[in-house]
């Protein structure tokens, strides 16, 4: 249990002293600062956020953070019994979402999508807070959510459609709780709270999920949304997978203020996490839903990782960034790191990642020919579904639409 | 009896109680709509009767409204989302036309968005700036919103019933100036389709369509011609999405002649379009074009000279003379 004390206080004043306790160095002593050394702050925490992650595998697979004296031990909590089988399963899931990403990827180059959003490094911040989900919580994605998608159980192949160009989001939200993919940069952080305002209202204790990037930060439908939630208590979690890039952007065209500190000014606690290390990825989402489910509010978790390829399949990540920063994040790899720990431990033989070699090609194999048998829509798709009651206009078009059509019909007839 | 006599505003506030009471699953939100009742008191002793938990004093944060009763309809709630003034509904565009209109294609159907954006618009009551504005055709051409504006109490009562009871999205457009204009409502009429135009004044020579606030005074108008000896039908369009092409179609096959008014401006307004689409229908009826009385493309202009901005009997049947000159 954690801050079950405070969670009877009063929302705001327990949002607030949540934030204190959770937070770091810099979140408690930050407005005593002044203007210069909240600069140097600034600086300091981009050039060492080694410093404020919360970690629980090292790079080099090593278990860190278990101590009863940690820093991190109420995260750590959440993960104390997790069993060798669980993380293998973790481990399982990031292959197979990074096996899946590149195939995504390599359909795109041969000209059978039109565009992927690969998530290639974001595999431990998407695995991680995806297996933290309940059945009946409910997930906000953005467009490069393909493994947090993988753990909801939503058919990879459903999430090609919109990427070929045969539908704008090809599954049904509610059979997975797995909300569409939204492609406004933020927007869904505020369906997200609206959402959890109605679970409160429901009286169930599910919780939601909203992932939202660093770009997103800057949009005032995720302030709102913060706010919003803050405001009604609503059981949300805010899940900012900062990956250091928005298109060509660094996080210093984005904020002064490391991400996670965003909560504090709400009323509400924000944790940094290693989002390359999925089982403290894990503990942390857990440690926010649960206190979501007790009736404890919304919490921010920055998930700190990389964008190791580019924003999409149509961008040139050359012009902005370079490869030593690349280089550098490449050995912090969230698949590498979980393998050596598993390998350390023997939680883990040969046969296992054989097998699960093969499961990975069969895989690629699947989603290839799934996508290259997937056929256009219809063109009278274009006239489906624009009203749930219909719409006369709608109809006059779909009319006259058709008997265009007819008419190329009637000329090859005669 | 059923009937009872009541203001447009009234008959708002008690079309929201019934759903409220009928329907565990509506919901009122917005800013003030409380403990104040809204600024115009639409929702006045909602919030005392129904709780916090039903009739919702929001944030200051237009989007942030939109956006949340978009969550919560995802949830299976009937949100009714008040924006306070026409010229704030703005930092909510964005959720509206990128969300909120689209959720449903996007989702092949299968989730519905039954949300209704009151918004009260139009001028004529010496208001600041952004409190003024007839935005509804920026809502009108957007696939997948629907858009209404009741003339009248009793219009008011059942089209937000209807809207309320829609799968689809609706922007529903309140006359402000026409708020406190009292009419019989009928609380157990059976009402007709909420999209369907309805002729309010059967005439012979012309015919003026309108919607919202601006019907009440083309009836002015074909009062004060009926005086000249000239005999004018009003069409009181009732929706701007869809709108009713049959029945101005109808109306112009008898009348000949067409004038559409609204406050909005005229430039790519809803007249513009039904102009277009009257022309193409009524060719070989028509015995003028189809002319338009409406706001200039200008800003909304200060109270002191609103008057000479909005359509008035003056301009509407100047217009009217023009038509018949043709």
């Amino acid at each position: 249990m954690t801050e079950s004390t405070a969670a009877r206080k009063p929302r705001r004043s327990a949002g607030s002293k949540a934030a204190g306790t959770t937070g770091t160095k810099a979140d408690t002593t930050g407005a005593k600062r002044t203007t210069r050394t909240t600069r140097t702050t600034r600086t300091a925490a981009n050039k060492a956020p080694e410093t404020e992650l919360v970690q629980l595998l090292t790079p080099e697979g090593e278990r860190v953070g278990t101590a009863k004296n940690s820093p991190y031990a109420e995260y750590a909590s959440f993960v104390d019994g997790i069993t060798p089988d669980e993380l293998r399963g973790l481990y399982r899931d990031m292959v197979l979402t990074r096996r899946f990403d590149a195939e995504a990827t390599a359909l795109q180059r041969q000209g059978e999508l039109g565009l992927w959003a690969s998530l290639l490094g974001q595999e431990a911040a998407q695995i991680g807070s995806g297996r933290a989900t309940r059945e009946d919580d409910y997930v906000f994605p953005t467009y490069r959510e393909h493994g947090v998608a993988w753990c909801r159980g939503v058919d990879p192949t459903n999430l090609l459609g919109m990427f070929r160009g045969v539908n704008n989001g090809g599954w049904d939200p509610n059979s997975n709780n797995f909300h569409l993919y939204t492609i406004v940069i933020g927007s869904q952080a505020l369906h997200a709270t609206g959402y959890a305002m109605g679970i409160t209202k429901d009286g169930a204790d599910s919780a939601v999920i909203a992932y939202f990037g660093d770009g997103a930060s800057s949009q005032g439908d995720v302030s709102e949304a913060f706010n919003f939630a803050a405001v009604y208590n609503a059981p949300v979690v805010f899940f900012c997978q900062n990956n250091q890039w928005a298109i060509s952007e660094s996080n210093e065209k984005q904020t002064r203020v490391p991400l996670y500190q965003r909560a504090q000014g709400f009323g509400f606690p924000g944790v940094r996490v290693d989002g390359n290390d999925a089982l403290a990825v894990l503990a942390v989402t857990r440690w926010a839903l649960e206190r979501a489910r007790r009736g404890e509010g919304p919490a921010l978790i920055e998930a700190y990782t990389y964008r190791m390829g580019a924003h999409t399949t149509s961008d040139d990540p050359s012009r902005y960034r370079h490869d030593d920063e690349r280089a550098a994040w490449e050995a912090k790899d969230p698949i590498l790191r979980l393998r050596r720990f598993l390998e350390a431990e023997n939680h883990a033989d040969e046969g296992f990642f054989g097998e699960l070699e093969s499961e990975s090609e069969a895989l690629g194999k699947r989603v290839r020919e799934v996508v290259r048998a997937m056929p256009d829509p219809d063109r009278f798709a274009i006239f489906e579904n624009v009203y749930a009651d219909g719409h006369a206009l709608v109809d006059e078009e779909r009319a006259q639409f058709a008997a265009y059509q007819a008419s190329f019909a009637e000329a090859e007839g005669v | 009896m059923a009937a009872e006599k009541m203001a447009l505003a009234k008959a708002i506030n008690e079309s929201l109680r019934r759903a409220l009471e009928s329907d565990p699953k509506v919901l009122i939100m917005g800013e003030d709509v409380g403990k104040l009742g809204g600024v115009f008191r639409v929702t006045d002793g909602l919030q005392k009767d129904f709780g916090e938990e039903r009739v919702i004093d929001t944030p200051l944060a237009e989007s942030g409204i939109v956006g949340t009763a978009i969550g919560l309809a995802l949830r299976g709630y009937r949100p009714v989302v008040e924006i306070q003034f026409d010229g704030f509904v703005f930092p909510a565009y964005d959720q509206i036309v990128t969300q909120l209109a689209k959720m449903h294609a996007r989702s092949l159907g299968k989730v519905k968005m039954p949300v209704v954006i009151r918004i009260p618009y139009g001028g004529g009551i010496g208001a600041v700036e952004h409190h003024s504005e007839s935005p509804e055709t920026l809502f009108a051409h957007v696939a997948g919103l629907k858009v209404v504006s009741p003339s009248n109490a009793e219009d008011a009562y059942w089209m937000m019933q209807q809207a309320i009871q829609s799968d689809d999205p609706v922007i529903y457009f309140e006359p402000k100036r026409r708020y406190w204009d009292k009419a019989e409502v009928n609380r157990e009429a059976i009402p007709g389709p909420l999209h369907t135009a309805r002729v309010v004044r059967e005439g012979a020579d012309l015919t003026l369509a309108a919607y919202g606030p601006m019907v009440k005074l083309c009836q002015e108008v074909a009062d004060a011609a009926a005086e000249e000896g000239r005999s004018l039908e009003v069409v009181d369009l009732r929706s701007m999405s869809p709108v009713d092409f049959d029945t101005i179609q109808a109306s112009v096959e008898k009348t000949r002649r067409l004038v559409v008014v609204h406050e909005a401006p005229v430039f790519l307004g809803s007249g513009a379009e039904i102009a277009a689409r009257i022309t193409e229908r009524c060719f070989y009826h028509l015995e003028a074009p189809v002319l338009r009385v409406g706001g200039y493309h200008a800003p909304y202009p200060p109270a002191r000279l609103e008057e000479e901005y909005l359509p008035d009997l003056d301009r509407v049947l100047d217009a009217v003379d023009r038509s018949l000159a043709y």
